[in-house]
């Protein structure tokens, strides 16, 4: 685990639904399609580029699931880094501010 | 199909989502293309407010893939409005276009917007053959010009050709342009019946011959001999399984808000301006009926040896007068792949010729009376 804060937001050109407990993704890179677990549908979720992704993990992934915060962080750094590679999700170490036409809170 | 797609298809179904929406925005169209199914008045459509509404109502919903057509979408001047509403509602978006309005800045637009894709029609490669079915003169080359604006974008594109009597000739080389312009291609062999129920435009059906030319096309259909095989008779899983997603995943909205279970299936399950949408979708008795139908309760069908592999349209069968009975238009298609005639074709012709065991005749009056 690093001691940079990263901050993580939802890349506007994708698309996104929840189905059952998961979150169906079509990236606006091939149209390709992905599925995210219930973690990382938690992650994505709560990607809003103004939290911290230790915040995240802290907040919303630590309490509902019995995992170290020290693993579920380097867990969660490379979920978001693998998910950035595919263009679903933004990474920066500044807060992310919400494009002109901001995708909203995926249902 | 991706495998990833189908299996999100399955899971849709198990939990009763409609994973995939097809909302025509208008039935007004710049073109009067003679195979068209739609009448082209404005009855009342929905209002910009009602839409987002109504997107917002999908949403809720779980719909992922919506599809806007028409009509023609451009002729909207809320459409950009629309779309962006639906984008910031995370759909995933296929738009249905001819095409004829977009210029650089409409094809910049719809990239910035994150459209999936985009369906262009091209009925022909020659613009004398395009523009008499669309009547209008000089459409094929300002749909061309519009699929190069939005290739330049980066965005996907699908030239979708629709085979009948004018254009049987062409598909080749609409596939080849398609290619050449960096789009995808995809051919419809079947002209469908006005949603009215008028099926006087059937008569533009390519007919037999070009379905048997083009089911042999090994460009087309890969390998001819495996395609045109006959059937292997129908086992227990095709007897129960669904016709298509009409209906399970996957739903029409019309202009007016009318709910259906797909475009070509005009039997009307609600009104999205009165009802709303999940309403709709749980609880209308017509859609109930819709999902009960399997090929081992029809009548014909699941008699015919065509049961396995028949791609029966029951919308289709519905604008025959019967959503359990037979498509004629596709067993007119397992005729033209095996050479097999299906049960319904050969009722139709033993209607067809009816044995003359008596025959009436009226005497001719006789002078005077």
């Amino acid at each position: 685990m690093t001691n940079r804060k990263l901050y993580v937001a939802r890349s506007p050109r994708i698309a996104a639904r929840k189905l059952g407990e998961e979150m169906l993704v079509m990236s606006g890179q091939g149209s390709t399609l992905f599925t995210l677990n219930p973690t990382a549908t938690i992650l994505w979720q709560a990607a809003d580029g103004a939290t911290p992704l230790d915040e995240i993990v802290e907040r919303r992934i630590c309490s509902e699931f019995e995992v170290k915060p020290e693993e579920a962080m380097r867990d969660a750094e490379a979920l978001a880094e693998d998910l950035a590679k595919h263009g679903i999700l933004l990474i920066s170490e500044q807060p992310i501010p919400k494009p002109v036409s901001s995708v909203q809170e995926s249902r | 199909m991706s495998s990833l797609m189908q299996e999100m298809g399955d899971r849709a179904l198990r939990l009763g989502v409609p994973l995939s929406v097809q909302l025509d925005l208008t039935y007004r169209c710049n073109e009067k293309c003679v195979h068209c199914y739609l009448d082209h008045d404005d009855h009342g459509e929905m209002t910009t407010a009602e839409i987002k509404h109504l997107l917002e109502e999908m949403a809720e919903a779980g719909v992922f893939i919506l599809t806007l057509s028409g009509g023609e979408i451009f002729l909207r001047k809320d459409f950009f409005e629309i779309l962006e509403c639906a984008r910031a509602l995370t759909f995933c978006i296929k738009l249905k276009t001819n095409a004829v309005l977009i210029r650089e800045a409409q094809a910049a637009r719809l990239r910035d917007l994150g459209v999936e894709s985009i369906q262009v029609s091209i009925y022909s490669h020659r613009p004398e053959v395009h523009d008499t079915i669309t009547k209008v003169k000089g459409s094929l080359q300002r749909s061309i010009n519009a699929i190069r604006f939005l290739k330049s974008q980066g965005l996907k594109v699908v030239v979708a050709n629709v085979l009948m009597t004018e254009n049987m000739q062409d598909y080749h080389d609409v596939r080849e342009l398609a290619g050449e312009l960096g789009a995808a291609y995809t051919l419809d062999p079947t002209v469908t019946p006005m949603m009215d129920g008028d099926r006087s435009i059937l008569n533009l059906n390519a007919g037999e011959s070009a379905l048997h030319s083009l089911f042999r096309d090994e460009t087309f259909v890969g390998n001819a001999g495996e395609f045109c095989a006959p059937p292997p008779p129908p086992d227990a899983d095709s007897m129960a399984s669904l016709p298509c997603s009409a209906g399970h995943t996957a739903c029409y909205v019309s202009p007016y808000g009318e709910f259906y279970p797909c475009v070509q299936f005009p039997l009307s399950c609600g009104n999205v301006r009165q009802e709303r949408f999940i309403d709709i979708w749980r609880n209308s008795e017509q859609l109930k009926e819709v999902r009960s139908i399997r090929l081992k309760d029809l009548s014909g069908c699941s008699q015919c040896a065509h049961g396995s592999t028949c791609t029966r349209c029951p919308g289709l069968a519905f604008m025959e007068g019967n959503m359990r009975g037979p498509s004629t238009a596709d067993c007119e298609k397992s005729f033209a792949r095996t050479g097999i005639p299906s049960v319904n074709l050969l009722a139709k012709k033993d209607k067809a010729y009816p044995p003359r065991l008596v025959q009436i005749q009226i005497a001719p009056a006789t002078a005077g009376n």
